[in-house]
This record gives C-alpha cells, sequence and structure tokens, in this order.
C-alpha cells in the first residue's frame, strides 16, 4: 500500500459520514418521541440538532473536496468519495425531515386530535433501521447486502397508507380540525421520504463496487398514479 | 492479447495497428504480443511503471528502434495497410510520416526559423518557406510569441516554448502520427498545460500517441488510454484499453485498479 494518507483520510471522512448518519437516526427518533408525548420543548431540542447536522454535513463536504483537490483520486477511491458527497447530502435532508416532525409537534400545541402514533412509530423504527444498516453496508462497501434494503421500502409503504386512510377518516369526522389532521400527514410523508432516500445510499454502495449507477426504487410511479 | 477497446470507429479504420506485436532487446522480449489499434485524430495515452515498455512500443511506431542494436520486432504495424517493418519499406520515409517529439526539448542549436525550416528543406519543399515557418508555428501555438525573434537562437527560448518549437519542426514535415515521449516531463505546470491545449487543438488534425508518467496528465490531455505493465518475466504488456474517462474510473483490470489508485507496489 503506497497511499497512506489517502487512506487515513478517506477512513476519517468514513467515520464522520456513520456520525452524522447517527445524529440523523436519533434526531429521527426524537422527533417521533416529542409527537407522541406532545412535547414541545423536546422539540426544540431537535431545531438544535439539525444545526449540528447542517455543520458536520458542511464540514464533511469540505473534507472530501480537499481530498479530491489534494489527492487526485481515481477509480474506486474517487468514485467512493462522490458516493460520499452525495450520501451527505441524503443525511442532512433527512435531518431536516426530523426537523419537519418536531416543528408539527410544536404547531399541534395541545390540540386534542387523535394521532395514529402506532404507525407513526412503527415506520419511524423501519425507516431508522433501514438507515442504520444502509449506512453500515455503505461503510463496509457490502454491495450484496445493501441491495436487499430497498425492498423494505414496501412496509413503510403500507404504514403510509394506513396511516393516510386513517387521517382522512379523522378529517371526516372533524372537519374542525382538518388543518391540523393535516399536519400528521406530514410525518407520515417525511418517513416514507426518508426511507426512499435510504435507497439512494444503497444505490451508491452498488455504485462504489460496480460503478454503475443503477436505480434500485422499483415503484412505478404512472402505475401508482393510475390506482388512486 | 484481445483487443479490449469499447468502442470501435464505424468503418474500422485506424490511424495506425499494433497487431500480435513482440519487442526484443537481443534475447530479452521487453514486449510481449502487443496489439492496439490507434484511432485516428485522437489523443492515445500510454501508461505504465518504469519498465514496462511503453516507450518501447511507442519508438516501434515509427521505427525508432532501428537504431538500438539489437531491438527487433515481431510481429507487425500496420499504417495505410502497410506492415512498416516490411523489408521494402523506408523507415525515413515512415518516420516523416509518423514524427516524434522527446521527453527533453531538443532544438537545433541553429535559429527559431531554421529550425522549422529544415525538415521541410530537407525533404526538398519547394513552396515558400516563410508561409510554412509561420503556418507551423501558428498550428504550434508559437507563432504570437517568437514572430518578431525568428532569427534568434532556438536555445534562447524558455523550456516549455522549445518544446512547442519541436512540435511545430514535426508538424513541419506535414505528417499524420505525433508520437510524444514524455513531453511534459522537463517542463513547468503551465508550459505543460500548454502542450496539453496544444495537443487538443491538433488532435483535429493529427493522431497523437503520448507516453506519459504523469497519470493526471493522461486522464487530462488523452481520449484513449493504454495500461501496460510488466508480467512476472518482466516483458511488458498490454492490461487494458478503453476510452480514458472509462479507464480512470472504472477500470476492468485489477492491475489497473491498483495502478491508477496509487496502490501498485
Amino acid at each position: 500500500m503506497t497511499r497512506e494518507t489517502l487512506d487515513r483520510q478517506l477512513h476519517h471522512i468514513q467515520d464522520e459520514i456513520l456520525l452524522l448518519g447517527s445524529l440523523v437516526e436519533q434526531a429521527m427518533l426524537n422527533a417521533v418521541q416529542s409527537l407522541k408525548n406532545r412535547d414541545r420543548a423536546a422539540a426544540h431540542k431537535i431545531y438544535q440538532a439539525d444545526q449540528d447536522i447542517n455543520e458536520k454535513r458542511f464540514a464533511i463536504e469540505n473534507a472530501i473536496l480537499i481530498l479530491m483537490a489534494t489527492q487526485q483520486p481515481m477509480a474506486r477511491d474517487l468514485r467512493m468519495l462522490a458516493a460520499m458527497l452525495e450520501v451527505n447530502t441524503e443525511l442532512e435532508r433527512m435531518g431536516d425531515y426530523a426537523k419537519g416532525i418536531a416543528k408539527v409537534t410544536q404547531r399541534l400545541g395541545d390540540v386534542e386530535i387523535k394521532i395514529p402514533i402506532q404507525e407513526i412509530e412503527q415506520m419511524a423504527s423501519i425507516a431508522t433501521s433501514m438507515l442504520h444498516r444502509a449506512l453500515g453496508c455503505f461503510i463496509s462497501e457490502n454491495a450484496m447486502v445493501a441491495s436487499q434494503i430497498p425492498a423494505e421500502d414496501d412496509q413503510v409503504d403500507r404504514l403510509y397508507e394506513e396511516i393516510y386512510r386513517q387521517i382522512v377518516h379523522t378529517m371526516i369526522e372533524n372537519p374542525d380540525l382538518i388543518d391540523h389532521t393535516n399536519l400528521l400527514l406530514w410525518v407520515a410523508h417525511n418517513l416514507e421520504r426518508m426511507a426512499d432516500r435510504v435507497t439512494n445510499i444503497c444505490e451508491r454502495t452498488v455504485f462504489i463496487n460496480t460503478g454503475e449507477l443503477l436505480e434500485m426504487d422499483t415503484t412505478d410511479d404512472e402505475e401508482e398514479l393510475d390506482s388512486e | 492479447m484481445e483487443n479490449q477497446m469499447n468502442h470501435q470507429p464505424q468503418d474500422g479504420q485506424f490511424a495506425i495497428q499494433a497487431s500480435h506485436m513482440d519487442i526484443y532487446y537481443g534475447n530479452f522480449r521487453a514486449v510481449k504480443d502487443c496489439s492496439l489499434e490507434v484511432l485516428p485524430r485522437k489523443i492515445t495515452a500510454i501508461i505504465g511503471p518504469s519498465g514496462c515498455g511503453k516507450s518501447t512500443v511507442l519508438r516501434a511506431f515509427n521505427r525508432m528502434n532501428d537504431f538500438i542494436p539489437g531491438c527487433r520486432v515481431e510481429g507487425g504495424i500496420l499504417f495505410h495497410g502497410q506492415n512498416i517493418y516490411a523489408p521494402d519499406v523506408d523507415p525515413v520515409q515512415v518516420r516523416k510520416l509518423i514524427g516524434m517529439v522527446f521527453q527533453k526539448p531538443n532544438p537545433f542549436p541553429k535559429s527559431i526559423y531554421e529550425n522549422v525550416a529544415w525538415g521541410a528543406r530537407i525533404n526538398g519543399y519547394t513552396g515558400n518557406m516563410d508561409d510554412l515557418v509561420e503556418e507551423t508555428l501558428v498550428k504550434a501555438a508559437l507563432w504570437d510569441e517568437v514572430k518578431d525573434n525568428l532569427k534568434k537562437s532556438a536555445l534562447a527560448l524558455s523550456g516549455g516554448q522549445q518544446q512547442r518549437l519541436c512540435i511545430a519542426r514535426a508538424l513541419a514535415v506535414k505528417p499524420e502520427i505525433i508520437l510524444m515521449d514524455e513531453p511534459c516531463s522537463a517542463l513547468d505546470p503551465i508550459a505543460t498545460l500548454k502542450i496539453e491545449d496544444l495537443m487538443r487543438e491538433l488532435s483535429s488534425n493529427y493522431t497523437i500517441i503520448i507516453v506519459t508518467h504523469n497519470m493526471q496528465q493522461a486522464a487530462r490531455a488523452s481520449d484513449y488510454t493504454a495500461f501496460f505493465t510488466m508480467d512476472p518475466d518482466r516483458s511488458g504488456i498490454m492490461v487494458e484499453y478503453g476510452e480514458t474517462s472509462q479507464l480512470f474510473t472504472r477500470p476492468r483490470d485489477q492491475r489497473t485498479e491498483d495502478y491508477i489508485t496509487g496502490r501498485f507496489g
């Protein structure tokens, strides 16, 4: 091995990405808990956590750019760094989803409203677990396992549909609460998008191994529209 | 070795083509079974570690190896459908159509003008020499810098200018292919980039084959790249040949990957 400097710095950035991922996971779980407990103080803390996430995201991006400029990575190293730039952005956006859920907690205030919290918690649990494993695969460059993760998105989608049905039902029963009920749809939507973005991380893991950019999201958008 | 090109030209025409070529220095086989099809009006880079035979291959393309005692080429190099090593081929004629630029700028100790005019004159050029010198220096992106000092000694030019003058000298005899052996290794980064820009400019009319130790240069400046390495028996072999954009992002062979990511040896 003749590229100790490059390898050392690559590993450092990988560690930072794992750390960013765990901040995002924690922010998402905390956001859902703040909703469950209707805890506005806890929701406020997630805003602070999101700032930390954003700062780390920029620090990682900067480190990647410096490494590209100074070490002239090629082939697999280059693909790894390009993929890390992408994954870094995905993680930051997931952090925003957590913040979005915290915002819902705040905007709901003390309004009496039925929250499909069991399904929401389940969605959050699946999505964060997907993220956790997808990042593990990304760092260990395990494309085989990574390529199996996106299939779990189906469970998240089913939960989303279930929540959607419950929310529509609540809206019909309580037309006065339509605005507030609509906020709950945001929550489900954010969790659903988070799982989608995990798929992107898995795509990048395959890309590092093969150099091929492959779409793993198998949902047929047109068909989905027809059935709605 | 099987040719590994991805994108061959539609009409199957190559500027020059090495076919199952072996090159020996005495009993030592320096290059083994090399088949390399070079596309016209493209820049092809040859990269690889020291001793892998890349300069040997380059010199084979215009029979420059003829000057090395004990060196012989087996297999063939096809140029316009003819093996340039066939007995009836005049190597001087080959070198006229396939010019060469060397590692260290080597202008003649004469004026700038004479450096360009020399090759044309000994080839019996009868046109207007002033026009030829100007036209050639313009092509070599040197005219603006030297037009008021054509009688000045070429040795007074900077290294980068001298190298462009050597390129002009090669162009003056109207070649089809220009071989460049590490043309920038003695130049500073700015002069290097000027040569690379010039290569790009020239590639609309000429085929360029460049040997370089500088992988970044191959990545920046070439359309196609051939990677050579040394076999366990110390013969040079071509491992992979393809589009530069592919070879530096998704090499097919692990040996290429190890070399270009710097994890060789």
